[in-house]
């Protein structure tokens, strides 16, 4: 490495932070995004709207000339850390990171604008748990038209154009329009999975599917670990105040040395992963190292996000149980994000070739 | 004054007056003391300029370049790392003058009379007595756990000089003569086979009352600057990727195929991963630190590289297999470093043991963090308003 990477946050994306969770504390509220996942529309588009159309949000990673806002993954990924902290049901990590990502892996063109701008919203048509390298679901393109079926496509309910990788090695831009998008019951009730069925439709070759696919899966298993962060920190956070002001033998439960130390632990773990997040994200920007960054990351985020909630959930007691404590979004968001864009295992196995640590 | 400049200027002065090809390493260590680029943020005239502490990095290249020696700031960790901050914070202006020269070059080694067979996680509990006697105090009692004590000059010490009193309110500071006659280091053979630390027997040893630092009975709170020193040195390493123990282990799995399975490449890997992670964690503290905005990470650090290095050499003693069972040399020696790397994994594996007791056991400070970091109840204190000589024992 020739330089040391930038692990801190700077003014810059403090205020940006700041400005999201404002955001955030206004319009996404926890009893709001339980209302509303248990509605035909789990997605908060309102929301969305506030964090493109208002603040320019879903163009960071698109260059000033695009109509982006020529930022960079660092500041993507402070507002990652927002969006998981709130389990917010909107498709930041589809379109405004992997979407986004695969289309500038093409070149310039219309949709990345359309994306930028956020009246559009992108979803890459390749299953949630493809790891980035790994073999990926294709559909046949015959006489000029996209024939078959993917599933697990996460957020393709409210997307408007679909990129779908196809036989003959291209990726073609497909109008929402022109597929059947069939809501899957998904674990993950924020981020829900779709089946896209495309029977004979028109498509816009972009480029070549396979570096914009692994790209694209690169950049969102990087900045998943940010989202992540934020998930872990949140039920941390919660859980820490929760227990000091829950009392049961006469005593806050919090000053139990059992229940401290296993929070201090956990502790450890996110200031840890904050570690890890925050290099994976700074090394997509830089372009060094990125590959051990992100899977560094991603071998490390999957584990603590799910502890995290799982520690959540058993410490808050009876209460973590219900479906009117949000609890349950987090651990659902958590498990499903350790597999997608590939599992620990998965990541662990890429690091082996690219440190040199090969297999028996 | 402060400037980078200047302190670029001042060492290169240094250099001109005393060009270390041919100066004596000693004489070389003494003026640049006196020249207060021994640690800039020191107060002028003891070894410093005043300067903010992130510019000692600006002298310390210089010197580098230039192919100064050092003060070997390893072998006199507990002199720099603990005894002087505490000199420097509560120490009368003559001792300053007297101690803090000789300590930074190196010329009297310091050690830490703390520690007792009783009073390990409890310290404050300790029961070492240092009894008024005109202008002396008269010490006794046992410590342990002592490293240096074989070779040191002096020691910083507590001691109980009033049991009349709750624990944490009867103990006094001093500074200890190592070569007075009451004082009496053994080696103490610790599971490796060799002595790192010493007992150190008190016996009737007198100290003069020109050797306490800080008020009498304000001992405990004069150690608390010892020790939060203490806490610092261990954060804020700067480490190269695969620069601690998950070096020779990962060394090792590429030189030896033969020793690879897929049970030991799983536990390698996430072992791994987390070393990298450890090592970035380490960093951020470090630039945090820089950036003047310190972080409460530090406090981690410590938990998290005893565990790993505790895992990783046991690991890399079972996947050596055959040559796990055996260990490279039980005989007792008196090492004046811990050398992780110029032994074989058995001595890692067995040495890193300590490495969650030393300094702080991993239970504390999970209580550490837990309290001061998250807020959470302190442990009941059932000792707290009750004199030391009340106390069941």
């Amino acid at each position: 490495m020739s330089t040391q990477p930038d692990l801190l946050y700077s003014e810059e994306e403090e205020a940006l932070r700041a400005a999201v969770r404002d955001l955030l504390a206004d319009h996404c509220d926890a009893p709001g995004v339980i209302a509303r996942v248990e509605s035909d529309a789990p997605h908060h588009l309102a929301l969305w709207k506030a964090l493109t159309d208002g603040m320019g949000l879903a163009g960071l990673l698109v260059p000033e000339e695009q109509d982006g806002q020529g930022a960079t993954h660092r500041e993507a990924a402070v507002v990652l850390e927002e969006l998981g902290r709130a389990v917010a049901p909107v498709p930041y990590l589809t379109s405004a990171v992997v979407a986004t990502e695969a289309l500038l892996a093409c070149g310039t063109d219309d949709l990345l604008t359309e994306l930028a701008s956020g009246t559009s919203i992108g979803a890459l048509a390749v299953a949630l748990d493809v790891a980035p390298g790994a073999a990926y679901k294709v559909v046949r393109h015959e006489d000029g038209l996209l024939r078959g079926e993917l599933t697990g496509i996460a957020d393709a309910a409210v997307a408007d154009v679909l990129l779908v990788p196809a036989d003959d090695g291209g990726l073609y831009a497909v109008d929402a329009t022109a597929v059947t998008v069939t809501p899957q019951i998904s674990l993950d009730l924020t981020r829900p999975l779709a089946t896209v069925t495309l029977d004979g439709a028109p498509g816009r070759l972009l480029g070549d599917a396979e570096p914009a696919v692994r790209r694209a899966l690169r950049a969102g298993a990087g900045l998943l670990a940010s989202e992540q962060l934020g998930l872990a920190d949140w039920t941390l956070t919660e859980t820490v105040r929760y227990l000091k002001d829950r009392k049961q033998f006469n005593r806050p439960v919090g000053g139990f040395q059992a229940l401290k130390h296993r929070l201090a632990q956990l502790w450890l773990e996110v200031a840890n992963l904050r570690a890890a997040a925050r290099n994976a994200a700074d090394a997509l920007s830089t372009g060094e190292d990125t590959d051990v960054a992100v899977t560094v990351a991603q071998a490390y985020a999957a584990p603590v996000a799910v502890h995290a909630a799982e520690e959540a959930l058993q410490l808050h007691g009876g209460i973590g149980m219900t479906w009117e404590h949000p609890v349950h979004l987090y651990l659902k968001r958590a498990k499903a994000d350790s597999i997608a864009y590939g599992t620990a295992g998965a990541h662990r196995e890429a690091l082996a070739g690219l440190v040199d640590l090969q297999a028996p | 004054m402060s400037s980078a400049d200047e302190l670029r200027r001042r060492t290169q002065e240094l250099l001109a007056a005393h060009p270390p090809v041919s100066t004596d390493r000693l004489d070389f260590l003494r003026a640049r003391f006196d020249a207060g680029l021994a640690w800039v943020h020191y107060p002028e005239g003891l070894g410093g300029l005043g300067a903010p502490r992130s510019l000692q990095a600006v002298v310390d290249a210089e010197l580098e370049a230039a192919g100064a020696p050092d003060n070997d700031p390893r072998r006199i960790g507990i002199g720099l790392g603990m005894a002087a901050p505490t000199i420097l914070g509560y120490g009368t202006e003559e001792q300053k003058r007297r101690y803090l020269r000789p300590l930074w070059t190196g010329e009297e080694v310091w050690c830490q009379l703390f520690s007792e067979p009783g009073a390990g996680s409890d310290l404050a509990a300790l029961r070492t007595r240092a009894v008024r006697e005109g202008d002396n105090w008269v010490v006794n009692g046992q410590k342990v756990w002592t490293s240096s004590a074989h070779v040191a000059r002096w020691a910083i010490l507590i001691a109980r000089t009033d049991p009349d009193v709750p624990k944490h309110r009867g103990i006094t500071y001093f500074v200890c003569d190592m070569t007075d006659p009451g004082v009496e280091v053994r080696p103490l053979r610790q599971i490796t086979g060799e002595a790192e630390f010493n007992e150190v027997f008190l016996t009737d040893v007198r100290i003069p009352d020109s050797r306490r630092l800080g008020e009498v009975g304000d001992g405990w709170r004069v150690a608390q600057t010892t020790l939060n020193n203490e806490r610092v040195a261990i954060g804020g390493m700067r480490l190269p990727r695969e620069g601690g123990m998950i070096g020779p282990i990962s060394e090792t799995w590429r030189e030896r195929p033969e020793l690879r399975t897929h049970d030991l490449h799983q536990r390698l890997l996430k072992l791994w991963v987390e070393a990298e992670v450890a090592r970035l964690t380490s960093e951020r503290l470090r630039q945090q630190l820089v950036a003047g905005q310190p972080g409460p990470e530090g406090a981690g650090m410590k938990l998290a590289f005893a565990r790993l290095n505790q895992e990783i050499s046991g690991l890399e003693v079972e996947l050596l297999g055959a040559e796990g069972l055996l260990y490279d040399d039980w005989t007792m020696r008196r090492p004046e470093l811990v050398d992780f790397t110029g032994r074989d994994a058995g001595y890692r594996y067995l040495r890193s043991k300590g490495n969650s007791i030393e300094g702080g056991t991993s239970e504390v400070l999970l209580n550490i963090v837990a309290e001061r970091v998250l807020g959470l109840p302190a442990e009941p204190r059932t000792d707290k308003d009750v004199a030391w000589k009340d106390l069941a024992r």
